[in-house]
C-alpha cells in the first residue's frame, strides 16, 4: 500500500491518507442529475445551431423573394398599339438607303422620330406624344427595317410606353395615369411582353429604355482583368512562399503584410488604384481595365491566403516520394503539390473574386460611377458594373428605376450564381479520391 | 570485390545547433543488404536521408564530411541532386503512392527522366517493375485503378515497385515495414532478398530480428555515433562492444 500514502508536504500537520482504490457509484441522485444536465446541454446545443440554420435560410429566402417580387416587373414592357399612316406621315426617305448599314442613320433623318410623335398625337388626342417612351419610334424603326414593305400603307405598331404608363399599368402610379391605363385597356390598346430591351440596352435617363447589358458587359470585363492578374499572381506567390521561400524575418514580414492587406477596407484599394493607375500611370478613367487592376489588387491577398492553406494541407510524403524517384523542385511542384492542392486554391478564389464582383466603392473612387449609355467594346473604354449600376439607380428619384434596381440585384445575383457555379465544377473536377 | 558503392567518411550532420550524427564512416557494397539498427534518436534514418541528399530539404540540416557514389563526391557544387537521386532510389517508412493510378505511380519516374521513347517501351518498364516487386499478379487487371486504393503491404510493394522503375544502383529503405502487418512484413523481407543481387540496399529498421533475416552488414548506430559495423552474424552472435551487445540483447532500445 506504499502507493497509497500521500507524500508529505513540509509544514502541514497531519499527513492524509488518500484510500487506494474509491469506486464511483453512478446510481447517486447527485450522478444522475449530472447525467442528465448534459443530456440537455447536447440537446440546447442542437436545437440552438438548428435555430441558427434556419434562421440563415429564412433571411436568405426573405432576400430572394423580396428581390424576386420587387424585380420581376423590370423584365416586363407595357406596350401600346400605335397605328401609323406611313405614306401620310411626310417621311422623306431614300428606299435604297434601307438596306444596309446606313439605314438607322437614314430613318432618323428621315423624321422617323417626329412621324411617331405626330402618329400618337393623331390617335390618342394631343396629349398622345406624353403617353409613348421616348425610344418609341426606335422599336418603329427595328419594324420597319425588318419589313420595309411597310412604308407602303397603314400598320398598327407595339411600341414601348411612357414610365409612367409603365408604372400605373404594373398598378402603382399616379391616379391620373391610372386612369388613362384604364381608358387604354379598355381600349384594347395595351399589352405587356417581355422586356427584351433590359438585356440589351445600357443605362438611359428614361426607364423604359434603360438596361442592364452595358454594366454586365462591364461587369465581365472586369472580371476578366481581375482574374487574369490575380490569379497567377497569388497562386504563384502562394508557391514560392510555400516551396521555395526560406524561413526568415523577410519571409515572416512579407506573410504579415499579406494577412493585413486581407483585411484591409476595400475603398483604400480605390484610392490606391486612383493613385497609381489613373494619376501615375495615366491610364484611362472608368475603364474596365482599371476597375479590374484595383479589384485585382484586392483579391490577390485572399487568393494567396487560401492557396497557401491548400498547398501547406499536402502531406509532405506525397513531396518525399516525388523528390524521391529525381523529381526537380518544379516538377514536384507541377505535378502533384499544385494539381493536390487546387480544390482548395479555386474555392479561395472564387471566395475572392464573388467578394469583388460585389464591390462597389473602390470602382466609384476610380470614376466607374459615370453615366455610361454605351456597352463597353474594349478594355480601356468607359464602363460601368452592376453593382454600381445598382447603386446608380436607387439613387434615382423616378420611380421606374426602382423596379429596375430590383431587376439589376436579379441579373447580378444570377452571374453571381454562375461563377460559384462554374468554380465548384471544377473543383470536383479536380479533387482527388485517396 | 570492388570499391564500395558508396563510401561515407567523417560525415556530420547538423540541426540548427544540435548534432545528430557525429563522424560516422562507413562503406556500403553493391549486391550486399546493410542494415542499420539502432535506438530512436540514434540518428539512423539522418544518417540514411544523407545518402541521396534528401536532408536538402530540411531548411536547418548541415551536412559536414564526404560521400561519395562510386567516387563521386555527392555533395560537391556539380552534382545533380535530380540525377543523384534517380541513381540512389527510396522508400519511405510510410507507404507514399501518389495518388494517381497505379500505372501512373510506376511510369511517374522513367516518365520524367525520359527513360521510355514511346508508350509501349514504358509499359514495358512498368509491367518489369511490379514484376520485380512481386505485385504485378495481384494488379495487372487493374492497372489504372488508384494507388492509394491498394492495401498497406501492396502499397509498400508498389512503392518499391516506384523506386526501382528508374533502374537506380542503390536502394534506401526507411523502416519499410514498420506500418506493416507480419505478413506483408515477410513479403517485403522476401522481396529485399530478391533485389539483393541487382542493388545495394540499405535498410533502416527497428526490429532486431528483420536486420538478422535480411542483412548481410549490420552497423549500430547509438546517440549519433557508429558503434559497430560488421557483417550480420558477427553483430549478433559475437559483437565486440559492450553497447552492442545490451542493445541486441534488449537491455534498452
Amino acid at each position: 500500500m506504499s502507493d497509497g500514502v500521500a507524500p508529505i508536504v513540509p509544514g502541514t500537520a497531519a499527513p492524509v491518507t488518500v484510500p487506494a482504490r474509491m469506486p464511483t457509484d453512478w446510481q447517486t441522485a447527485s450522478r444522475q442529475t449530472r447525467i442528465r444536465r448534459r443530456y440537455a446541454a447536447e440537446a440546447r446545443f442542437r436545437l440552438m445551431g438548428l435555430f441558427a440554420v434556419v434562421m440563415s435560410a429564412g433571411f436568405l429566402a426573405i432576400l430572394l423573394f423580396t428581390m424576386i417580387s420587387n424585380g420581376i416587373g423590370g423584365f416586363a414592357q407595357t406596350r401600346i398599339a400605335l397605328p401609323i399612316d406611313f405614306p401620310r406621315a411626310g417621311l422623306t426617305l431614300d428606299q435604297a438607303r434601307l438596306k444596309g448599314p446606313g439605314a438607322d442613320l437614314a430613318l432618323a433623318g428621315a423624321g422617323l422620330p417626329e412621324a411617331t410623335q405626330a402618329a400618337a398625337i393623331v390617335a390618342y388626342g394631343p396629349d398622345g406624344d406624353k403617353l409613348l417612351s421616348d425610344g418609341a419610334w426606335l422599336r418603329v424603326r427595328d419594324q420597319v427595317k425588318a419589313n420595309p414593305a411597310l412604308l407602303r400603307g397603314r400598320a398598327t405598331l407595339w411600341v414601348p410606353a411612357a414610365d409612367t404608363i409603365d408604372i400605373a399599368a404594373k398598378h402603382d402610379g399616379a391616379p391620373a395615369d391610372e386612369a388613362i391605363v384604364a381608358k387604354l385597356k379598355a381600349m384594347g390598346a395595351l399589352s405587356t411582353g417581355f422586356n427584351a430591351f433590359f438585356l440589351t440596352a445600357s443605362d438611359s435617363t428614361d426607364p423604359t429604355m434603360a438596361g442592364i447589358w452595358g454594366a454586365l458587359k462591364g461587369s465581365i470585363f472586369t472580371m476578366v482583368v481581375t482574374l487574369l492578374i490575380a490569379f497567377p499572381v497569388g497562386v504563384l506567390s502562394a508557391l514560392y512562399l510555400e516551396e521555395y521561400a526560406t524561413r526568415n524575418r523577410f519571409t515572416d514580414l512579407i506573410e504579415v503584410s499579406i494577412n493585413n492587406l486581407a483585411a484591409v477596407p476595400s475603398i483604400i484599394f480605390g484610392l490606391l488604384g486612383l493613385a497609381v493607375f489613373l494619376n501615375t500611370f495615366h491610364l484611362p478613367r472608368s475603364a474596365a481595365l482599371v476597375g479590374g487592376l484595383t479589384l485585382a489588387l484586392m483579391t490577390m491577398p485572399v487568393i494567396v491566403i487560401a492557396s497557401r492553406n491548400a498547398i501547406k494541407a499536402v502531406p509532405p510524403s506525397i513531396r518525399d516520394a516525388a523528390l524521391g524517384v529525381g523529381a526537380s523542385p518544379i516538377q514536384v511542384v507541377f505535378h502533384h503539390v499544385l494539381p493536390l492542392a487546387l480544390p482548395g486554391i479555386l474555392t479561395g478564389t472564387i471566395i475572392g473574386m464573388a467578394r469583388a464582383l460585389g464591390e462597389t466603392a473602390p470602382l466609384l473612387m476610380i470614376g466607374m460611377r459615370a453615366f455610361i449609355s454605351a456597352p463597353p467594346d474594349r478594355l480601356s473604354d468607359p464602363a460601368t458594373v452592376l453593382p454600381v449600376q445598382i447603386f446608380l439607380w436607387s439613387d434615382q428619384v423616378n420611380r421606374g428605376f426602382v423596379e429596375k434596381t430590383s431587376a439589376a440585384i436579379i441579373v447580378l445575383l444570377v452571374f453571381l450564381l454562375a461563377m460559384n457555379g462554374v468554380a465548384i465544377y471544377l473543383r470536383n473536377k479536380f479533387e482527388t479520391r485517396w | 570485390m570492388n570499391a564500395s558503392k558508396i563510401s561515407a567518411r567523417n560525415v556530420n550532420v547538423f540541426y540548427g545547433q544540435k548534432q545528430a550524427i557525429s563522424d560516422v564512416s562507413l562503406d556500403f557494397d553493391s549486391d550486399v543488404v546493410t542494415a542499420l539498427i539502432g535506438p530512436s534518436g540514434c540518428g539512423k534514418s539522418t544518417f540514411l536521408r544523407t545518402l541521396n541528399r534528401m536532408n536538402d530539404t530540411i531548411a536547418n540540416a548541415r551536412v559536414e564530411g564526404r560521400i561519395a557514389l562510386d567516387g563521386e563526391d555527392i555533395y560537391a557544387a556539380e552534382m545533380d541532386v535530380v540525377q543523384l537521386r534517380a541513381r540512389v532510389g527510396m522508400v519511405f517508412q510510410k507507404p507514399n503512392p501518389f495518388p494517381k493510378s497505379i500505372f501512373e505511380n510506376v511510369a511517374y519516374g522513367p516518365r520524367i527522366h525520359g527513360l521510355a521513347s514511346g508508350s509501349a517501351q514504358l509499359a514495358d518498364i512498368v509491367e518489369r517493375s511490379l514484376k520485380r516487386a512481386g505485385l504485378w499478379d495481384e494488379v495487372k487487371d487493374r492497372l489504372s485503378d488508384s494507388g492509394t486504393a491498394l492495401s498497406g503491404g501492396q502499397q509498400q510493394r508498389l512503392c518499391i515497385a516506384r523506386a526501382i522503375a528508374v533502374d537506380p544502383e542503390v536502394i534506401l529503405m526507411d523502416e519499410p515495414c514498420s506500418a506493416l502487418d507480419p505478413i506483408a512484413t515477410a513479403r517485403i523481407e522476401e522481396l529485399i532478398h530478391e533485389l539483393k543481387g541487382r542493388y545495394a540496399i540499405v535498410i533502416v529498421t527497428h526490429n532486431m530480428q528483420q536486420a538478422a533475416r535480411v542483412s548481410q552488414r549490420t552497423a549500430f548506430f547509438h546517440l549519433g555515433s557508429l558503434v559497430e559495423y560488421g557483417t550480420t552474424s558477427d553483430i549478433f552472435t559475437n559483437p565486440r562492444q559492450e553497447r552492442t551487445k545490451d542493445y541486441i540483447t534488449g537491455r534498452y532500445g
